[in-house]
């Protein structure tokens, strides 16, 4: 027993204090929002669009990334001959509609606002989902768990993880939503009593990620339920996906706590 | 003429060098050499240039010598018999082979689709379903226990808690399982049919999203495939990079599960910090190559990301760390009797069991089975650095936990000393167009067992076939086993002792 609380003592209190405070930091090497410098393309180059697994770019005018399909994967980046793209340590990135996600390369990103009064008075202080994990890689759920451990707490924000459809405020999706689990899918979205919130989470969910065009997988959750917030990345860091429910809910401004980690 | 073709791990050979025999003599060959003590780590189908006909190709290991067997055969006509009855590692080969190629299994045991999609050879289907009816996921015959107070319990595809989905049928007596078994399929993405016709732009994002938590594990199977193909020699210092990657990746996902079995128990202290301390690990490959989980760290002709000296000191001061933390919190495990009453004994399987199932992974060495692919089948710096195969031999909740924790400890020193002494070098070589008509086979001790990948390629060196064989996929079988006879409650716990993945079974 002495162990145990000598093992309590040891450990110590770990729990993040972002949002009041800035957010942990960052890797060195983190990959958040993806950036092209336009003015460095060479004329008539589309290295970067070839290159990309997901056809996350396409080039008109200039350079445009769909941050809903885009990996972050460094694909694009050892294509380009210009040096003209690199990833940004901003984890900010969930925003309410999809076409928010397709951005110009140089533009400011509409980031998630916030729900509308009535479903803000409802679930703002109580959001209780429910997750499924339809057609992925696993990724996303784990980081979605790790926002359930000791150091970031989710529960101190009235966000729960509940067992039963009927108990819940809402969806969580995660994965491409495989023909397999669109039943399923279906089934759990009509046993969640209204109103209701749906997340998608990862660029399967929003996309079909790696797998979109797969006869197996409906290219991610808006073919088969309407979606409330989209929650990009490949998988999004647990303080992406932090950020995006807490703008769902109110508890962080647009603007807000700068994006960057405090170490960068 | 030989009956087999030898191959080295991490080897490509020409593909007509397999020999072709007869569907009597292949059949033969693996019970002659399971008998010997081989096993089977690959067993499938691919299409033939003549539709009427399948190819079979089978993968076996000799871990005493730390070589691999290639044969091939074809299969004319839209079935062939079972082996399973007398072999029953192949049982979910066969069923796969039967799924994927439309080719009825006779004999088989307990003949069912996998994964639950239409055939690679329209027109042709083992189970004779008409093509214009939707297949659905664990629609399907049961086993079924009958009698006074037997009662069914079904649970998922969707779970309780934030996991992936699979289907779950316990025939119960009160609390006590009869049987379980488990219905997957739900997370099929058609990854296999898409690696068809590659290398290209997507096949190192599949292959590092084949199991997301087992990125670096797939993504080095992968490429070491790639690279036998392509005839592409990797540095030291990448090698050394991607071993360190890989014990991280091991790291992070034991020290997870160890919490994850202490919540199940109920021991919080344990299940707290644990969860904390996989962060850190995951956080340690995230300075490697930006991504928590290892994405663009392996990548065909060694690693996308060095290490400069200031990493590799910032890296050592944290494993250091997080080892005082792991001891620090899974030492009260141990000690903890209320712990050790729910571990031991529950979830049992003999020796003899896991070994006729084929179990890879913590799995088997927790029953005993000296079975690890970096002492058997060492690759890159595992030639160079051996890791002592950790085993316990009491097959329950308790030794699958224990076993981790033993690799644990030899993975944090051989990542140290990896760190200390970094080769000097590049990290990664230019590769070249893999070559045509070949065959080459990589295995790899990811932390959830053997991975196996292997390719043949095709008159233009592109993918022909590539075949995934994920860790899970000899593993479910084992866990439905641990059931038996235990009760329905110990579920839970027994499921997070093996902790398979549903993904990389589903592919």
């Amino acid at each position: 027993m002495i162990d145990i609380l000598l093992a309590r003592f040891r450990q110590g209190h770990r729990t993040i204090e972002y949002p009041a405070a800035p957010p942990p930091p960052l890797a060195e090497r983190f990959r958040g929002r993806p950036i092209i410098d336009a003015a460095k393309c060479p004329e008539g180059c589309a290295k970067c669009a070839e290159a990309c697994p997901t056809q996350a770019i396409t080039i008109t005018d200039k350079p445009r990334i769909d941050l809903g399909r885009c990996l972050f994967c460094t694909d694009c980046m050892n294509a380009c001959p210009a040096d003209a793209i690199r990833y940004s340590r901003d984890y900010r990135l969930s925003v309410r509609q999809r076409e928010d996600l397709i951005v110009d390369s140089d533009a400011e990103m509409k980031l998630a606002a916030e729900l509308d009064e009535k479903l803000k008075r409802l679930f703002g202080r109580s959001l209780k989902l429910r997750q499924v994990s339809a057609g992925g890689c696993n990724g996303c759920e784990m980081d979605v768990n790790v926002l359930g451990t000791v150091g970031w707490d989710l529960g101190r924000f009235g966000i729960q993880f509940v067992a039963s459809p009927r108990h819940a405020d809402g969806l969580l999706i995660t994965g491409a939503v495989s023909e397999n689990m669109t039943l399923a899918l279906k089934k759990t979205y009509d046993a969640v009593p209204s109103p209701k919130i749906v997340i998608a989470v990862g660029a399967c969910a929003i996309s079909g990620g790696p797998y979109a065009g797969h006869a197996e997988v409906q290219n991610g959750a808006v073919a088969v339920v309407p979606v409330d917030l989209f929650i990009p990345g490949c998988s999004p860091h647990p303080l992406t996906i932090l950020d995006g429910l807490l703008r769902l809910i109110g508890r962080i401004e647009n603007g807000a706590n700068s994006g960057v980690s405090r170490d960068s | 003429m030989s009956s087999s073709a030898t191959l080295g791990n991490g080897r490509a050979i020409d593909r007509d060098a397999v020999p072709e025999l007869s569907l009597d003599d292949f059949q033969e060959a693996i019970l002659a050499a399971v008998q010997r003590g081989q096993r089977v780590v690959a067993l499938f189908g691919t299409a033939d240039p003549d539709p009427a006909a399948v190819q079979l190709h089978l993968v076996l290991a000799d871990d005493q010598q730390s070589l691999l067997q290639l044969a091939r055969t074809r299969v004319c006509g839209d079935s062939f018999p079972s082996l399973t009855p007398r072999c029953p590692q192949v049982h979910l080969f066969e069923r796969e082979i039967a799924e994927q190629f439309g080719l009825h299994a006779e004999g088989h045991p307990w003949f069912k689709p996998v994964r639950y999609h239409r055939s690679y050879r329209p027109g042709h289907d083992a189970w004779g379903r008409p093509e214009n009816e939707p297949l659905i996921a664990g629609v399907t015959d049961f086993y079924r226990v009958e009698g006074a107070e037997v009662h069914e319990v079904a649970v998922g595809p969707v779970h309780a808690g934030v996991i992936e989905p699979g289907h779950f049928r316990f025939q119960c007596h009160g609390e006590n399982v009869f049987h379980l078994e488990i219905s997957l399929g739900y997370q099929h993405r058609g990854v296999e049919r898409a690696m068809i016709g590659g290398p290209n732009s997507r096949s190192i994002h599949y292959a590092e999203t084949l199991a997301g938590d087992t990125t670096v594990g797939h993504a080095t199977a992968y490429c070491q495939v790639f690279e036998a193909l392509a005839r592409c020699q990797k540095t030291p210092r990448a090698q050394t990079l991607r071993g360190i990657a890989l014990e991280l990746e091991r790291l992070a996902n034991h020290v997870g599960d160890l919490g994850a079995l202490a919540n199940d128990v109920g021991f919080l202290p344990t299940a707290s910090y644990c969860g904390r301390i996989r962060g850190d690990f995951l956080n340690m490959t995230a300075t490697l190559c930006g991504s928590r989980f290892g994405r663009g760290m392996i990548r065909p002709g060694g690693v996308g990301f060095d290490a400069d000296a200031a990493m590799t000191a910032d890296l050592l001061k944290r494993l250091a760390a997080a080892e005082k933390d792991c001891e620090n919190a899974i030492q009260l495990l141990w000690d903890a009797p209320s712990v050790m009453a729910r571990f031991e004994d529950i979830g049992r399987v003999s020796e003899e069991a896991a070994g006729e199932l084929g179990l890879v992974g913590p799995a088997a060495r927790a029953c005993g089975l000296q079975r690890d692919a970096r002492t058997d089948h060492p690759w890159g710096i595992f030639r160079f650095a051996q890791i002592p195969v950790s085993t316990w031999d009491s097959g329950d909740v308790f030794a699958r936990a224990y076993v981790r924790w033993l690799e644990m400890r030899h993975s944090i020193n051989f990542i140290a000393e990896q760190l200390r002494a970094l080769p000097t070098g590049d990290v990664r070589t230019n590769v070249q167009p893999l070559s045509p008509n070949q065959v080459a086979v990589s295995l790899i001790e990811g932390w959830r067992g053997e991975l196996c990948h292997a390719a043949l390629t095709d008159a233009g060196g592109k993918f022909e076939r590539y075949k995934i064989v994920d860790p899970s996929f000899h593993n479910w079988t084992g866990l439905a086993y641990a059931l038996r006879n235990q009760q329905i409650s110990d579920f839970p716990l027994c499921n997070k002792s093996f902790n398979l993945s549903y993904c990389g079974h589903d592919l």
